[in-house]
């Protein structure tokens, strides 16, 4: 039972990554019908950041608590992913607004190289770690360990989940955002500003990558040029999981796939009596996609959409 | 529209050109071009190891040239054509053609297990000799090619070096991660194999891949089953974050691997979560081996860091050259029979090949992490003991 416990806390963790990551891909997607393959790329860039800024106040020995060093390295990384995030969607994807679906999407693919062969350039191709500056505290609830660490993912996940809630419905900055989703024309014509609410919409998603770039590198403890692609590749798949363009979806999507993954690896070889071991985690998570899509096929949350002009 | 289709054609045919004189450098009027290949992962999470491989042979080269050797009655200039094969089976077969058409004499290479395995039937298919200086699954050697020889002891020695250290430490319940490699399988079967028929129980078997570093749901279930000692077949890129994922998951068990682990990147890596882990390397510690230190001294000079395979990419360099001054000839042809009776002493020890091209009498040494470094704890196997 332990083992469970530690399974599910271990998938929750890794969850609540997810959810933040996915967070981004949903509402490009919701705004722009567009999936922006470049924003596993930008969580690398904001956790290389954080951890250049990480690396070098450790490296100059002042004595400065842990908490204010990765809070600088936090300061350094929001907003320059922010501004990544900007001028991503001014570059490449604004001179496409009226071009075929197809065109933004190998551009997006396309972005995405670019951005790994920059962060190869600039940052090598090793893998960076990450200092040895967080408390190595743990809790025991029987035999399951947590960290101070997970309990901090976890935490500053639901706060950054819930802080986007209210500003999606609560503000009016929110209310131009559904507008625009719903209908991009017709919102124009009402004065919702779309490039303003079109760069908003990618530079939100940006700073919570940015986010989940430094929890992702604190918590395996490295990063690379290339983590972006997988991490992304895996929050794209929960936001479809739970119903793309949808932000609860999303959040419920990235959770699940945390779990789905943790208790697959942890289970698959007795399930299917050792026939199938714990390297096939991923596949058992696509696997899991594709069941909830074939019953579902606008994911969990999602609504049935009517037909688009 | 035809002005900007004509110049884009033009640009293509440019870059195209400027792509092709690549790595040529310059030899004196009189002195003839030998060329020898290296392929190695220059790019990904394994290039710090794949710069050893490539660093090796360079100092080795430039050693070569400056000492001038006259083979077959021409000064002969050495040239290193370095290709990056990304540890990646697929990408190592069109590397090791690219290799073989671009002439070269000698391969060095590959580094991994599972992209040694494509390249050696194409060399093998052109005749080219190839030492491997850090290729260990043990049945690449068994395959019948005449022109593959490796710098180190197998997997199977190494195997059984590592599980004899394993059952003589106490461990009894003992449970085994691989990455599915053709390395990290091949080495974990065989450790599998020696402690299970020494007594020990292996109380789980798990598998990741090589870019995995989420490593927490496997190491929980292997947590309950409350093993002594837990065995990683595979690379220090993903036994790092293993490592330090075992300490806050409070899996007290011993980590043990094999060669991919035993480097300086684990030692970073790993940090202070690693201080015990215990691995393995073929060959003498640098230390024992009969020109380890001053080799270290003279490669760290220009190159840096020191990570494991390079004195033995540097030996494999040198003993082609010997094969060729034996038998007076650069052609492959020629100097391969010399090259499989060759005796000599390299920076790394002794060097001799067997009927299958392994190694005779290669040594496995067993290093613990302590305080951040590699510190010597057994060596099986030296020279002079039977296999």
């Amino acid at each position: 039972m332990d083992i469970l416990l530690q399974q599910i806390v271990n998938g929750l963790v890794a969850g609540s990554i997810y959810a933040l990551v996915a967070l981004g891909y949903t509402m490009v997607y919701g705004i722009l019908g567009l999936i922006n393959f470049a924003h596993g790329e930008v969580v690398m860039f904001g956790a290389m950041i954080a951890l250049a800024v990480i690396q070098a106040l450790v490296g100059t020995g002042i004595a400065l608590p842990p908490a204010v060093i990765i809070g600088l390295g936090l300061l350094a990384a929001i907003p320059s992913c922010m501004l990544l995030g900007f001028a991503i969607e001014r570059i490449a994807y604004r001179p496409l607004r009226h071009a075929p679906r197809l065109a933004p999407l190998i551009t997006a693919i396309g972005m995405s190289i670019v951005l790994q062969n920059v962060a190869m350039i600039i940052w090598g191709r090793r893998y960076i770690t990450f200092p040895a500056l967080l408390p190595p505290g743990l809790h025991q609830f029987g035999s399951v360990v947590v960290t101070d660490l997970q309990i901090f993912i976890v935490l500053l996940a639901l706060l950054l989940m819930a802080g986007l809630e209210w500003l999606v419905q609560r503000t009016s900055l929110g209310r131009a955002m559904r507008a625009t989703s719903q209908n991009r024309e017709i919102a124009g014509l009402m004065g919702i500003n779309i490039n303003t609410v079109i760069s908003a919409t990618f530079i939100i998603g940006s700073a919570l990558a940015a986010v989940a770039g430094v929890m992702v590198s604190a918590y395996y403890g490295i990063a690379h040029y290339y983590m972006g692609f997988m991490l992304g590749l895996k929050a794209f798949t929960a936001a479809v999981l739970g119903g793309i363009g949808n932000l609860r979806g999303a959040m419920l999507g990235g959770v699940l796939l945390g779990l789905i993954e943790s208790l697959g690896a942890g289970y698959i070889g007795d399930l299917t009596g050792g026939v199938f071991g714990s390297n096939y985690q991923d596949v058992f998570a696509f696997f899991v996609l594709i069941l909830v899509l074939v019953f579902r096929p606008s994911g969990l949350l999602g609504e049935r959409l009517a037909d688009r002009a | 529209m035809n002005f900007i289709r004509w110049y884009g054609i033009v640009l293509a045919a440019a870059l195209a050109l400027a792509g092709c004189n690549k790595g040529t450098e310059s030899a004196g009027a009189s002195e003839t071009v030998v060329k020898i290949g290296s392929a190695a992962p220059l790019t990904g999470p394994q290039s710090h190891l794949g710069q050893d491989n490539e660093n090796g042979p360079r100092l080795a080269i430039d050693e070569l040239n400056a000492q001038g050797l006259v083979i077959g009655g021409k000064k002969i200039h050495f040239e290193l054509v370095s290709e990056d094969d990304q540890a990646d089976p697929k990408t190592a077969a069109i590397v090791a053609q690219k290799l073989v058409d671009e002439g070269v004499a000698g391969v060095v290479g590959h580094l991994n297990s599972g992209t040694t395995r494509p390249g050696a039937k194409i060399y093998s298919d052109a005749g080219i000799p190839e030492i491997t200086p850090s290729a260990t699954a043990t049945d690449l050697t068994h395959q019948g090619y005449k022109t593959l020889f490796r710098m180190l002891a197998n997997d199977s020695r190494q195997g059984t070096a590592l599980g004899q250290f394993a059952l003589k430490s106490g461990a009894k319940r003992i449970a085994i991660i691989d990455d599915r490699t053709a390395y990290g399988q091949g080495l974990a079967d065989q450790f599998a194999q020696v402690v299970t028929a020494g007594g020990a129980t292996v109380v789980d078997r798990e598998y990741v891949d090589d870019k995995k570093t989420e490593f927490r749901a496997v190491l929980t279930t292997i947590k309950g089953h409350d093993p002594d000692l837990v065995f990683y077949g595979g690379m220090d890129t993903q036994a790092g974050p293993m490592v330090r994922q075992m300490k806050t998951l409070g899996l007290k068990a011993q980590l043990l691997a094999g060669d991919g682990v035993r480097s300086e990147e684990f030692l970073k890596l790993a940090g202070a979560a690693g201080d015990g882990v215990i691995a393995s390397t073929p060959g003498l510690p640098l230390d024992q081996m009969p020109d380890g230190p001053g080799f270290k001294q003279r490669f760290e000079a220009k190159y840096g860091t020191l990570q494991v395979y390079a004195p033995f990419a540097y030996d494999a360099v040198m003993t082609l050259a010997a094969a060729m001054k034996q038998a007076d000839s650069t052609e492959p042809s020629q100097y391969l029979p010399a090259l499989a009776r060759i005796k000599r002493e390299g920076v790394t020890g002794p060097i001799e090949f067997d009927a299958n091209g392994d190694l005779k009498n290669g040594a496995v040494t067993i290093y613990q992490d302590k305080d951040g470094r590699w510190q010597t704890l057994e060596v099986f196997g030296a020279a002079g003991a039977g296999r």
